[in-house]
């Protein structure tokens, strides 16, 4: 985990895109500049930054299952609790299930673990929608690489991805 | 023992809950966007909850694509009568093809 730059996702150690499920794991860092202000005297992980957790791990799920045609972007968190605090050196271990597989959106059931506790769950919800631009595709290209995502499905090269304006909405 | 409760009052009651709109405003006539101003990640909100009650997969997509494209106007999809009319054929097909 490299909190300063949201990169939350250490390794893939499961992918199943026909069943929809995603393992991944994460160890929050022993220090970080966020702890300095969260909380001083008491570095805790932000429960937003679990809340990314969950995202980047369905999300790169959701892309996976794709071919990574398109980008997932979180449009809404259902039902978030957080259960457990997450304290640096925690190794943290994010469950990714497809609830629901609509039409330009999905829904993905999220538990975070770690040991035998849950940290925080929800239901969250992505709207797949173009790469707006080369970089940013080619950024979560390498992001997925780097855990570990060719392992389980191939990755697409660049050139094969689409990247168009993004669309109007109805 | 109540009769079943039509694809529109339902599609209306989930629109009023999720939108918070009047159920008095909705009618067979309103479109969606245009006259209920429903925005499109509250529509969306709306579409998954339709797709979860009928389970079925609206295609909101292409639909969105056919009326960007000047393929087809918002109006054969975003009017509620027409909607409920499409959601009814899905639900049509997918009981062909559970059965």
């Amino acid at each position: 985990m490299r909190l300063e730059r949201i990169d939350m996702i250490d390794r893939i150690v499961a992918l199943d895109v026909r069943a929809g499920t995603a393992e991944t794991c994460s160890t929050v860092p022993s220090s970080s500049t966020v702890f300095e202000g969260h909380f001083p005297g008491h570095p805790i992980m932000p429960g937003v930054l679990l809340i990314e957790t969950m995202a980047q791990a369905a999300g790169l799920l959701l892309m996976a299952r794709i071919g990574f045609a398109r980008m997932a972007l979180l449009m809404q968190v259902e039902r978030a609790r957080f259960r457990r605090l997450a304290e640096p050196g925690a190794v943290l271990e994010t469950d990714a299930a497809l609830d629901h597989d609509g039409s330009g959106y999905a829904v993905v059931a999220c538990r975070i673990g770690s040991g035998d506790a849950t940290v925080c769950d929800g239901l969250l919800r992505f709207r797949l929608v173009a790469f707006p631009n080369g970089a940013m595709r080619a950024a979560i290209l390498a992001r997925a690489a780097a855990s570990g995502m060719g392992d389980w499905v191939r990755l697409p090269t660049e050139a094969s991805i689409p990247v168009r304006s993004p669309e109007a909405a109805p | 023992m109540q009769p079943a409760r039509s694809t529109f009052e339902t599609v209306a009651d989930l629109l009023s809950e999720i939108c918070d709109i009047p159920r008095e405003d909705i009618v067979p006539e309103s479109h969606v966007m245009n006259d209920l101003e429903v925005d499109s990640l509250d529509f969306l909100d709306t579409v998954f909850a339709i797709d979860k009650e009928f389970g079925i997969k609206v295609p909101v997509e292409e639909w969105t694509e056919e009326v960007n494209a000047n393929e087809a106007s918002s109006d054969e999809y975003f009017v509620l009568g027409r909607l409920c009319e499409r959601i009814d054929e899905l639900r049509a097909r997918a009981a062909a093809s559970d059965a």
